[in-house]
């Protein structure tokens, strides 16, 4: 088992395989299936992810009214004028965003690492697809490449907002994410590893601060900054650029940021940008009580 | 390692908003249900720190509702978990505790029926992951990755070798296994996960043991 990304890269490297592959064959050892048992309930994951998105760019609205119909506006944006940053990566910032609508308004997801940050993972796979034209293995692949980077931050810091705020949500997912495009892009583990520290890096310190406690704003917007970043980090590891700080290491000062928050600011509902004017308007408004 | 599944990191399929406050408060819910070993008909659920603050907004509400009727994270009644509990005779108090705890999304359930009630205390970790940190007063560590049997016993010699030995004859390996008690002699509780599922059968063996007060049997 690894427990370090240093070792998931030196295991990959070792035996000359891709990090999805480390994953998967853990897993298979771990829980005593076969490779196509595996493969199938990720599979399912990935079809949960497909058919989240698809009900999102056919626009949802959650109950309270607060957040949807954002993805579904930046789809005829794209449509009708030409995106500065590009249109795949507005795909993926549509698509992210939209996934999580779909679960504002208690659809149904799939939890990458959690529901909060659910947009990352599936919003970059499904935006990047269109370029590099994976095969379903490889997309399949891609969530297990996912999947190990988040096991190591979930075994060695933290995966929820209330623990870690939300440099652990969606830090990590946007983290997870872009170590799956270099892997999907055909880069090297190390590259993986590389991107991830960027992603992470640049989301120490985020905070929790949900809006009413509910699991909308800034939610749905942060899976948007999650997922530019992942293509972008993907972009600059592949490139060749890499993190001086170790990815381990970044991990290690989440963990460490993340135990200094107070817990206002730790998926209470309390700090940040639920105490704002604005703020304790809506939740008054929502749950009609004041803070 | 506290997670040990790549589907703990990418899963589970769940119904919105929040994997730690709306996947796992069901859990949480499920896990006191197969704990009790049958639907309560009143639960008092109290509240801590992140899961107080914020139940409403995140449908922890309902989610443990819904865990207390049986549901699984992706089940589409989820969100009327409170009405389906409610038509099925399932009063739920909620209360909004402001002890200091140690973990933010605590959660403690006292439920049961007529006839006996259980007190549990569970914590939501992340992703939809939890654990069960406390069974009627006694402290535990029940991650839910195994199937797990729960033996209240008197604290008398020889109670845990009458279990082994059962066990032992129908073939069922321990994994992991824990002894607890609340003072000498007094009642005690034996916490044991095991690779496979346990049958009725052998659990019916286990009740008819010496020393042993109560079972029940968490699926994994």
């Amino acid at each position: 088992m690894f427990r370090t990304v240093k070792e998931l890269v030196e295991m990959a490297e070792k035996e000359n395989i891709q990090i999805s592959e480390v994953m998967i064959r853990q897993e298979m050892d771990v829980k005593e299936k076969t490779r196509s048992e595996v493969f199938s309930e990720m599979e399912r994951n990935l079809e949960v992810m497909e058919k989240a998105i698809e009900d999102a760019l056919q626009g949802v609205q959650s109950v309270t009214g607060l957040t949807g119909g954002d993805a579904v506006l930046i789809q005829k944006y794209m449509q009708e004028k030409t995106p500065l940053s590009g249109n795949l990566l507005l795909d993926a910032v549509s698509k992210a965003m939209g996934t999580n609508e779909v679960n504002a308004a208690m659809g149904t997801i799939c939890a990458t690492p959690t529901a909060g940050s659910a947009g990352c993972v599936p919003g970059t796979l499904f935006a990047v697809k269109n370029q590099l034209n994976p095969t379903r293995e490889q997309m399949i692949r891609y969530l297990f490449t996912s999947g190990a980077f988040g096991f190591v931050v979930a075994n060695n810091a933290f995966i929820s907002g209330a623990a870690g705020g939300c440099q652990a949500e969606v830090g990590s997912a946007g983290a997870m994410a872009s170590a799956a495009i270099v892997e999907m892009a055909g880069g090297t583990p190390q590259q993986s590893a590389e991107a991830f520290a960027m992603t992470l890096k640049n989301m120490l310190g985020l905070v929790c601060d949900p809006v009413a406690g509910l699991v909308e704003v800034p939610c749905v917007k942060r899976n948007a900054a999650g997922s530019s970043l992942a293509i972008v980090s993907a972009d600059m590891a592949l490139a060749g650029v890499t993190s001086r700080i170790p990815c381990d290491e970044v991990i290690g000062a989440m963990y460490r940021i993340g135990k200094q928050m107070p817990s206002s600011l730790r998926e209470t509902g309390e700090g940040g940008l639920a105490d704002t004017p604005t703020g304790r308007l809506l939740k008054e408004k929502i749950f009609g009580m004041s803070m | 390692m506290k997670y040990n599944s790549v589907f703990d990191i990418i899963g589970p399929v769940m119904i919105g908003p929040s994997s730690s406050h709306t996947a796992g408060a069901a859990r949480i819910g499920k896990a006191a249900r197969n704990l009790l070993g049958k639907q309560p008909s009143w639960a008092k659920i109290y509240l801590y720190e992140s899961f107080a603050k914020t139940y409403k907004g995140h449908g922890t509400d309902f989610a443990l509702a819904g865990g207390l009727l049986g549901f699984e994270t992706d089940d589409p009644r989820m969100s009327k978990a409170l009405d389906i509990a409610k038509e099925n005779q399932l009063e739920i108090e909620f209360i909004e505790d402001s002890s200091a705890v140690d973990h933010p999304n605590t959660a403690r359930l006292i439920i049961g029926d007529k006839e006996e009630s259980i007190e549990l205390i569970g914590i939501s970790i992340g992703g939809g992951k939890v654990e069960i940190t406390e069974l009627n007063g006694f402290e535990l560590r029940l991650s839910g990755n195994h199937p797990a049997i729960l033996i209240m016993h008197n604290d008398r010699f020889g109670a845990i070798a009458s279990v082994t030995k059962i066990l032992a004859k129908h073939e069922i390996n321990i994994g992991h296994m824990e002894v607890n008690r609340k003072d000498v002699g007094k009642e005690a509780l034996m916490v044991i996960e095991v690779d496979q599922n346990v049958e009725d059968g052998v659990l019916e063996e286990l009740q008819s043991a010496d020393h042993i007060i109560q079972i029940s049997k968490l699926v994994s």
